[in-house]
Formats: structure tokens, C-alpha cells, sequence
């Protein structure tokens, strides 16, 4: 029989049958959108974290106390103390391949303006931080040099804080005192809004004052939490990164094979570790939505099965008329590939639409292109795979029996 | 008999045995007999005399287990499933009692079934012999009629349409009038005695003997034997009998 008999004979076929039918399409519907909707939702976080992470800048790097972690063994507290003022003055100094460079010192705590108040975290900066940062000041100016020379409480906020203190995100604060773990820092300028990041955290409920300020005044710390440079370009990142690694050696008199006191990490790295988190996450939820495909194919096979016992006289018939089993075969193959695929359509269809649903309520999400044709491909083969056991039964059939048959 | 005409059917020495259990039942033991093109014969004989496996053999769905069955020339016995299947498609009209229509499905769409397994005809050529077949038996205002809107004689129409649609070496009748009633009985014995009468080579199977007097020839079976094979010399005429019958029915 030629294909377009065969594709006319699965389509009367499926319609005299249409809500039996749509029951057995109605699995990989399901399964196919499922899986659609995964890899749009996982391939949209990980295009948002992208998007995120670059705007905090592409040449970040950051330089922490302590080495590498391994195997778990922590380290004593005193390893962690070992980025000091001197480190940073070297940095400053001889590093070539940095253009901006900022030691940071962090606190969290509660911010006070007369009645009101609200969490929020303090980062102890140098003025280079808004470079490194990519921050923009709406009202007012950043601190300068010299207020970290003199340590200064004078600060900047972002405008979730002046939301929270002043009632109104649009307020001009600067001028105004507000207090940070009961120490009183004047608003000199006030942050342009960057939003939530794609983990949900607000990036504009932060307080920005001098490094110098918030070690003597607030933590009582001498050394930093971690030093963050921009490097001269992205390319440069790996060059930079070994350069700083040589004026921290040196610092901190570590011999040659020793084992650094200190972790550098490019933002570069972090955008690979968040994507590579990001697709086990989404391989995880489309594996599980791939067996809902799996338990549909079952259910068109046992529809198939059924199909082909009703239809046993037809098979009859059609056998002492002259079909051959590779034409009874390939007429039911058809029928199960045409169910799969048709079902992968509606499929695809639904899950464009729960994927533009997702969007709607906030979820990044965008449907990558390879994920419909994974989705037709994979419906193929199961419409193949499991209709082949019920189009085999069909065509052993032996024609005396199926035409007696009742 | 016509010894000068082709021979369409020739059995030699035909056996066939099943197997049921343990027991082998025989049933058919040693079948011989040809059929010369243009003959019309019937083949009767009671349930068990083997009536149904000879059908079989005819028409190519079995083997025999041991003889020969040449069919317009080609032997049969030693051929693979799928070669009796374009065997039956080319050479075969087959006529149900039950008549086997597709369901849902046009009287033009069933008359093209065998069609269809035959590359040689493109669906125009297909559909121009379906509807040619369906005005041979007097159903050419029918043609998009679904097989659920037909009375019976009307199906066994389509059916021999079907049947005559490959234009077969031989057309096989299965109790074709056993589900009708006298009057379409007749009515479709007319349209066989037409066919003969066109040259066909018609076999009909049944246990009905009065159907018997409209053939050429009888072949009775019984235990897996030709009990007789007898030429009808005084062939009735279907048509006058379908006269004769009293008109007060239904219609």
C-alpha cells in the first residue's frame, strides 16, 4: 500500500474512534508539554542568571581568605583573616592587568530613621566598588577617598532602604541620617535600582559605606572579608587572576608549592558553576517528565492492542483481498506514530502556552528550539516502539481465523 | 466437458491435515478435480465434509499439506504467505456470506479495498474501476452510500463488486445468498448467472442444493472426498424464477 493510503486509512481510522483516540494522545500531551515546559523554565533561569551576572560586571573577580576547600576539613578562623590592608595596598599598587580594586568588609544588621527600620546588609567599600560593581548613583554622590581615609558615617543606600525609611523608593534621602547598628551615618548618595536577580534576592536593599568606616566603627575587624578587582578585560581574567596570585604569595611569604591562604575566582567561573547547577536541575525535571512520556507510550500500546483485536475481521478482510503482513504492519505502525505525533503537536502547542504562562507569573522562561524537535523525534520512536508489538500481533494473524472471528 | 478451454484450477491429489492435540484429523483426503475457464460450479456438502478447508485451499489462505493446487498456472504449495497474498490480490475475488464491508466506509471506498494493495493502479485508475464494477452489478447510483445505509442485498452488491473489481481469474463464493432472503437470494443469483453468462469463472460453496440448479457443475463433497462431480445439462434460469415468485412482499 502506498503512504498516502496508509496515511488516508490511520486517519479514518483514528477519527471514527476520535475520543478513544484523544484518551491515548491525551499521555503524551501531557508528557510533551511537561518536558517542554522544564527546558524552557531551566534554558530561561539559566539565559536570566546570565543577564544577572554580567550586569554585576563580566571582569569581576574576587579574591576570598583560605585555599581551596577539600574533603570537608575546616579550617581555623584565623584562615580566614588573612586578606589585610597590606594586601591591598600591594594589589593597588603593582597589580597592571586591574583597573579597579576594592576591599570589602560585610555586617547585616538593622538600619534605624526615627521610627522605622529595616534589615538589610552593610558593605564596607572603597569608591572603585560602584566601577567594579557596575552601580549607578541616582541622587547625591558616591563617598570619596578621603572619607575612608578619615572613616567617615557617611554611607550610600539603595532605594529599597529609602522605600522602607522614608516611605516613598523616590524620596530624596541624601542629607538624612539614619543609623546602622546604632552608629549614625549621613546618606551622601543614592543608589540607581538593579532590581531582583534571578534567585529572588533584592540587589537594592544594600548600604554602601567606606571600608575604613565600617571596620573600626561597626565590626571591629582588621582584616577584610574579600577583595573584589575589576580585571582590564574579560579575556584578561586568567592573566589577571595569576598576577594577584603572585603579589598574595609573596605577601603572605608562601613558598614555592605551598598551598595559597587565599581563593580567586572569576566571574566567569561563577557563571559556569551556576549553569552547570542549573542544567542538572533541568536534566533532573525533564527525566522525570520524560517517563510520564514513557507511561503514555505503554497507554498507546494497549490501545493498539485493543484496536487490533476489534479489528480483527477488517484484518481478515483485508488479508484475502491481498495485503501482505508488511502491509497490515506498516498500517497500524502508521496509526500508532500518527496518535504519537499528533499528540506531540498538541504537545508542543500546550507547552508554549504553559511556558508563557510561567512568564506571566515571573518564572524566566523560553522555550529552546531543539526541545520540539527532541520532543517530535522522541514521539516517533515511541509511537514506533510501542506500536510495534500490537502491529506485529495484527499481522500473524492468520486471515481464516480473522475473518471468523466475531 | 470443455476440454478445449483453459484450465484456471487444477487440484492434484489434495490432502490436508491438522492437527488437534494429539490427534491428526484429515480433512481433506486426496481432493482432485480441474476447472476450465467460464464455468460456474458449485461445491456442496454438509459441515465436516471438508467443504471449508477446500475454500480455503481455493483460495489461497492455506496450503495443502501434500498434492498440488495450480492457480491460472501457478502452483501454490510451496509459496510464502506474503506471495499467496499478492496471489489472491491479482487472481481472487472473494464474496462473504457475511459480506465484510469496511464499516463507516463508502461503497466506492470498499469496491476499491483490493485495488489498493496494487501499485500498478493510481488512485484515478482506482476509483474508475471501483465505480465501473459497482455499475456492473447495478449500483451505479450507490456509489457514496456507507455500508450502514445498505439492506442487505444491496451489501452483497458491493461485496461482489469488490469482488469482480480486480478483474480475477476466478471469483470464490462463500454461501454468498446465506444471509438473504429468497427474493434477494434470487435477485443475487441473477447477477452470477449474468457473470457466467460474461465469461466468468464462478465457485460457489454452499450447503444450499437448490442453488445447485443455476450452476454449469456440482461437486459434492463428503469426508474429505468427492463424493460426485457432475455437469448440469438443464441449467434453471434465476431470472424467471425471481419472476415466478410471489410479489406481496414488502415492497
Amino acid at each position: 500500500m502506498s503512504l498516502t493510503n496508509l496515511l488516508k486509512v490511520a486517519i479514518t481510522a483514528i477519527m471514527s474512534n476520535k475520543f478513544r483516540s484523544f484518551l491515548s494522545m491525551l499521555g503524551i500531551i501531557i508528557g510533551v508539554a511537561a518536558v517542554i515546559i522544564m527546558m524552557a523554565i531551566g534554558q530561561g533561569s539559566k539565559e536570566s542568571v546570565r543577564k544577572d551576572l554580567s550586569k554585576m560586571g563580566v571582569n569581576l573577580l574576587t579574591v576570598r581568605p583560605g585555599g581551596e576547600m577539600r574533603g570537608g576539613v575546616r579550617l581555623d578562623p584565623s584562615a580566614m583573616q588573612t586578606l589585610k590592608m597590606a594586601d591591598y595596598e600591594a594589589l593597588k599598587e603593582e597589580t597592571k592587568l586591574v583597573t579597579h580594586i576594592s576591599p570589602e568588609v560585610t555586617a547585616s544588621g538593622q538600619v534605624i530613621y526615627g521610627a522605622k527600620n529595616t534589615m538589610t546588609s552593610m558593605y564596607g567599600e572603597s569608591p572603585e566598588y560602584m566601577d567594579i560593581k557596575l552601580w549607578d548613583i541616582k541622587d547625591g554622590d558616591c563617598f570619596t577617598e578621603e572619607d575612608v581615609k578619615k572613616s567617615s558615617k557617611v554611607c550610600v543606600v539603595g532605594t529599597t532602604i529609602v522605600e522602607e525609611l522614608f516611605g516613598d523608593k523616590n524620596f530624596d534621602a541624601v542629607g538624612k541620617v539614619i543609623r546602622f547598628k546604632s552608629i549614625p551615618f549621613r546618606i551622601v548618595g543614592i543608589l540607581k535600582s538593579k532590581g531582583y536577580n534571578s534567585w529572588g534576592m533584592d540587589q537594592d536593599n544594600v548600604m554602601i559605606a567606606p571600608y575604613s568606616t565600617v571596620m573600626k566603627r561597626i565590626s571591629a575587624q582588621t582584616y577584610f572579608n574579600s577583595i573584589v578587582l575589576s580585571a582590564l578585560s574579560e579575556d584578561l581574567s586568567d592573566e589577571a587572576i595569576e598576577e594577584i596570585s603572585g603579589i598574595l604569595r609573596r605577601n603572605h611569604k608562601i613558598k614555592e608549592g605551598g598551598d595559597d591562604d587565599f581563593t580567586i575566582r572569576s566571574q566567569q567561573e561563577w557563571m559556569e558553576t551556576m549553569s552547570s547547577t542549573m542544567d542538572t536541575i533541568t536534566l533532573i525535571l525533564v527525566v522525570a517528565a520524560a517517563f510520564s512520556l514513557l507511561v503514555a507510550g505503554i497507554g498507546i500500546m494497549n490501545i493498539m492492542l485493543v484496536s487490533v483485536t476489534e479489528r480483527t475481521k477488517e484484518i481478515g478482510l483485508r488479508m484475502s483481498v491481498g495485503a501482505r503482513g508488511v502491509d497490515i504492519m506498516s498500517q497500524f505502525l502508521i496509526e500508532s506514530i500518527m496518535i504519537s505525533l499528533t499528540g506531540a503537536l498538541l504537545g508542543v502547542a500546550l507547552g508554549y502556552g504553559g511556558s508563557a504562562l510561567a512568564s506571566t507569573f515571573g518564572l524566566p522562561s523560553s522555550v529552546p528550539l531543539w526541545s520540539v524537535g527532541l520532543s517530535f523525534a522522541v514521539c516517533a520512536f515511541i509511537g514506533v516502539f510501542f506500536g510495534y508489538v500490537p502491529a506485529r500481533k495484527a499481522a500473524r494473524m492468520d486471515p481464516i481465523e480473522a475473518l471468523r472471528y466475531e | 466437458m470443455e476440454e478445449n478451454r483453459k484450465v484456471v484450477i487444477e487440484l492434484q491429489n489434495v490432502r490436508r491435515e491438522f492437527r488437534v492435540g494429539s490427534e491428526i484429523v484429515k480433512a481433506l483426503r486426496g481432493v482432485s478435480f480441474k476447472i476450465h475457464e467460464g464455468e460456474f460450479v458449485t461445491i456442496m456438502g454438509t459441515s465436516g465434509s471438508g467443504k471449508s478447508t477446500l475454500l480455503n485451499q481455493l483460495g489461497c489462505l492455506d496450503t495443502p499439506t501434500s498434492g498440488e493446487y495450480i492457480l491460472d498456472g501457478v502452483p501454490v504449495r510451496k509459496m510464502r504467505r506474503s506471495e499467496r497474498a499478492v496471489l489472491r490480490n491479482r487472481k481472487i475475488g472473494f464474496i462473504f456470506q457475511n459480506y465484510n464491508l469496511l464499516a463507516k466506509t463508502t461503497a466506492v471506498e470498499n469496491v476499491e479495498l483490493p485495488l489498493m494493495y496494487n501499485k500498478a493502479y493510481s488512485a484515478k485508475q482506482r476509483r474508475q474501476a471501483a465505480i465501473e464494477a459497482l455499475k456492473a452489478v447495478g449500483l451505479g447510483d450507490r456509489l457514496e452510500h456507507k455500508s450502514n445505509q445498505m439492506s442487505g442485498g444491496q451489501m452483497q452488491r458491493v461485496a461482489i463488486a469488490r469482488a469482480l473489481v480486480n478483474n480475477p481469474a476466478v471469483i470464490l463464493a462463500d454461501e454468498a445468498t446465506g444471509n438473504l432472503d429468497t427474493r434477494t437470494s434470487f435477485e443475487i443469483l441473477v447477477l452470477f448467472q449474468e457473470l457466467h453468462r460474461q465469461g466468468r469463472t464462478i465457485i460457489f460453496v454452499t450447503h444450499n442444493p437448490e442453488i445447485a440448479q443455476y450452476s454449469s457443475r456440482n461437486i459434492m463433497l463428503r469426508d474429505g472426498k468427492i463424493r460426485e462431480d457432475v455437469e448440469n445439462k438443464n441449467i434453471l434460469n434465476a431470472a424467471e424464477a425471481l419472476a415466478a415468485l410471489p410479489k406481496n412482499q414488502d415492497d
